[in-house]
């Protein structure tokens, strides 16, 4: 009897210091901040001399401008960058699917840009930028245009640019994975059927790549709304507010203004945005996984 | 309908040839079927015919016109195909109806083609259902169904029952052989079963290594085999072949081995226009007569191995000197094991090919 119960405990125990580990360095923490986000909270405070003040942080939050622009900015660069990278990652995928010479040794390329730091890559666009000295104005006077003000009036577009660059590699991947396990016979019956390459794409590829599709998005979406280093690097939230980002903004927040209360309400709210994308993206893994349930037992049921 | 020509049809896959020059005429409305052993180069001829495959020499002409530079699609054939290739993320029904919606024909029309169809293949009650929810026989009609929607001239068939039960697929078989009438198409298909071969074919076209072996009806394949391989692949159990000599005896001519002397038929003895050297003896296993009172020149004896009940026949696996011999026997015969039992040959089974180049003679 004993045993047993020692048995079944096991994997448990195993577990334990993950579990206990998780638990101080991710559990405590957040614990922390949404305590404090109830408190008016500067700096120079322990947490138990600072006041309480309720849901004040979050109410100020709502209605402040800048925290809103902040927002809107990011959700401008995490819908925008998510997007474009999908037409561009799905694209390349489906011209490269391809057995061409030399087209494994592109495909490598291609991948490149996810591999580097992102404040490597905050720098050397920071660099390519530049008005002046600059590759892509520098370029542009070669063959006699003017030069675009990037990181100034066109902060915001420069920087999801520079997004785009990095990550379509990872949609492109995931494409190219999900295009070559793609039944080929399928494909084959299609181009009987009388499908042309466009049709093929739209009618049999598209349709069946969309499950891969929707969990890749999601997982970019979650990324770009936590983006931070390629952007403070580069433009550091300028000019004015046209590039901070949340993440900018709540580090600001608890470093210049010194109210950590609202840092950590802004903290929450981003917590509360990225849950809510986590959740649906888990649902829409549950889905598929019961949807094909479903048709099994449809199958078992006749049998 | 159209009338197929395959001329000197050459597939290499880099520096390696695995069609070595097929020629090939299928005339209208004929079954043809392709058959051997796997790997030897018959999906390859199939898949080039619907042009998923490139030709890398030789040409194919449909109704005379040359072909091998068009698309799949402007040749004007539909193809079942052996893991079914259905669209996974369609139902039933736009399954069926896919090329007919690019072909951006009246819903009405298409409505009524699938109708029709699903009611040929027996899936009316399953429209609905994505192919996920389909058992395989089930999935096999589908496939079925979508190629007879297409209306196109020509039916390809790779392999479209091996991926079903044995029940099924002797089911299916039966189902194909009423379609085939109903249908009058053409079609060729593929197979490595020389039962399906021997069925459904109105022409056999077996190949063997890159190369045709014969072609023919069913009958004249079984009959008269071009060579050992035909001979061995076609017919179950498989024929028994036995290495002789010829030998002329008294004005009459032998198949003389290590523990047999058979005399061949004057009719045959005449055509072979040879009196000795090595042979290999081919007699089919229905060929052999349980008969304890022939005259040994027209027999073999052969001592019994194993013996493999298969309800009314039973097989006997036996030795003739050192050959391997296979016979059939009604089952309530009273045989012991290492019995030697005389089975009397009849004439018309003899077949006798060259031991070296393995041709009939
Ligand atoms: N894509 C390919 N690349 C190289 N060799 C191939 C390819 N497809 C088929 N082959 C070779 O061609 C030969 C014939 O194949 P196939 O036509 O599929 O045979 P089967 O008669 O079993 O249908 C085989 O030896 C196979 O290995
Ligand atoms: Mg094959």
């Amino acid at each position: 009897m004993a045993t047993k119960g020692i048995n079944r405990l096991t994997p448990y125990m195993f577990m334990a210091p993950a579990a206990i580990i998780m638990g101080i360095a991710l559990l405590y923490p957040l614990g922390y901040m949404v305590y404090g986000s109830f408190r008016d909270w500067n700096p120079s405070q322990t947490i138990g001399e600072s006041e309480f003040v309720g849901l004040k942080n979050y109410i100020t939050l709502f209605y402040d401008p800048a925290f809103r622009e902040s927002l809107s900015v990011t959700l401008t660069f995490a819908f925008a960058v998510v997007f474009a990278e999908l037409l561009l990652g799905v694209g390349l995928a489906l011209l490269l699917d391809r057995n061409i010479r030399g087209m494994s040794i592109l495909r490598t390329l291609f991948i490149l840009p996810m591999m580097i730091a992102p404040v490597v890559v905050g720098l050397m666009w920071r660099y390519m930028y530049h008005p002046t000295v600059g590759t892509f104005n520098r370029f542009l006077e070669s063959i006699g245009l003017e030069g675009v003000d990037w990181l100034g009036q066109h902060a915001l577009m420069s920087v999801i640019i520079a997004d785009v660059w990095q990550w379509t590699p990872f949609i492109f991947i995931l494409s190219l994975a999900a295009l070559q396990s793609l039944p080929r016979s399928a494909l084959e019956a299609a181009r009987i059927d009388g499908a042309t390459p466009w049709q093929q794409i739209i009618h049999i590829k598209l349709p069946l790549m969309m499950p891969v599709l929707i969990v890749t998005a999601l997982l970019r979406l979650i990324d770009a709304f936590k983006v931070l280093e390629v952007i403070l690097v580069m433009t550091e939230g300028g000019p004015g507010l046209s590039t901070e980002i949340v993440a900018l903004r709540i580090s600001r927040t608890a470093t210049e203004f010194r109210e950590l209360g609202t840092a950590a309400a802004m903290s929450n709210y981003l917590l509360i945005l990225l849950l809510l994308l986590t959740l649906s993206m888990f649902a829409v893994t549950k889905l598929q996984e019961a949807r094909a349930a479903r048709l099994a037992r449809q199958i078992q049921e006749e049998d | 309908m159209p009338e197929i020509r395959l001329e000197k049809l050459i597939k290499r896959y880099g520096a390696v040839e695995v069609l070595h020059g097929i020629d090939l005429h299928m005339a209208e409305n004929e079954f043809t079927v392709l058959v051997g052993p796997s790997g030897c180069g018959k999906s390859t001829t199939l898949r080039m015919i619907a042009g998923l495959e490139e030709v890398s020499d030789g040409e194919i002409y449909i109704d005379g016109q040359p072909v091998s530079h068009l698309e799949p699609k402007d040749r004007n054939l539909a193809m079942v195909f052996q893991d079914y290739a259905l669209y996974p993320h369609m139902d039933v029904a736009r399954n069926i109806s896919f090329a007919l919606r690019l072909q951006k024909r009246p819903k009405d029309e298409i409505e009524t083609k699938v109708k029709e169809v699903a009611d040929i293949v027996g899936l009316t009650d399953f429209l609905t259902r994505k192919p996920g929810a389909l058992s395989g026989g089930q999935r096999q009609r589908v496939a079925m169904a979508r190629a007879l929607a297409k209306d196109s001239q020509t039916f390809l068939f790779d392999e479209p029952l091996s991926n079903l039960d044995a029940k099924l697929r002797g089911q299916m078989r039966a189902e194909l052989a009423i379609m085939r009438q109903r249908v009058q198409k053409n079609m060729i298909y593929v197979t490595h079963d020389q039962i399906e071969a021997m069925t459904l074919a109105d022409r056999i076209v077996v190949m063997h290594g890159g190369y045709i072996q014969q072609q023919g009806t069913p009958e004249e394949l079984f009959k008269s085999p071009a060579n050992k391989f035909v001979a061995g692949f076609l017919g179950s159990p498989p024929m028994n072949f036995l290495d002789a000599e010829l030998l002329e005896e008294g004005g009459e001519l032998f198949a003389k081995g290590s523990a047999f002397q058979v005399r061949i038929p004057e009719v045959k003895a005449k055509q072979l226009g040879r009196t000795d050297g090595k042979i290999t003896l081919g007699i089919r296993p229905s060929d052999l007569n349980y008969d304890a009172n022939a005259a040994s020149q027209v027999a073999l004896d052969l001592q019994v191995k194993v013996s493999e009940y298969v309800g009314a026949q039973s097989v006997l696996l036996c030795t003739c000197g050192d050959a391997d011999v296979t016979v059939e026997l009604k089952s309530e015969t009273p045989i012991a094991l290492g019995e030697t039992l005389r089975f009397a040959v009849r004439p018309e089974g003899i077949h006798l090919f060259d031991r070296k180049s393995e041709n009939a003679l």
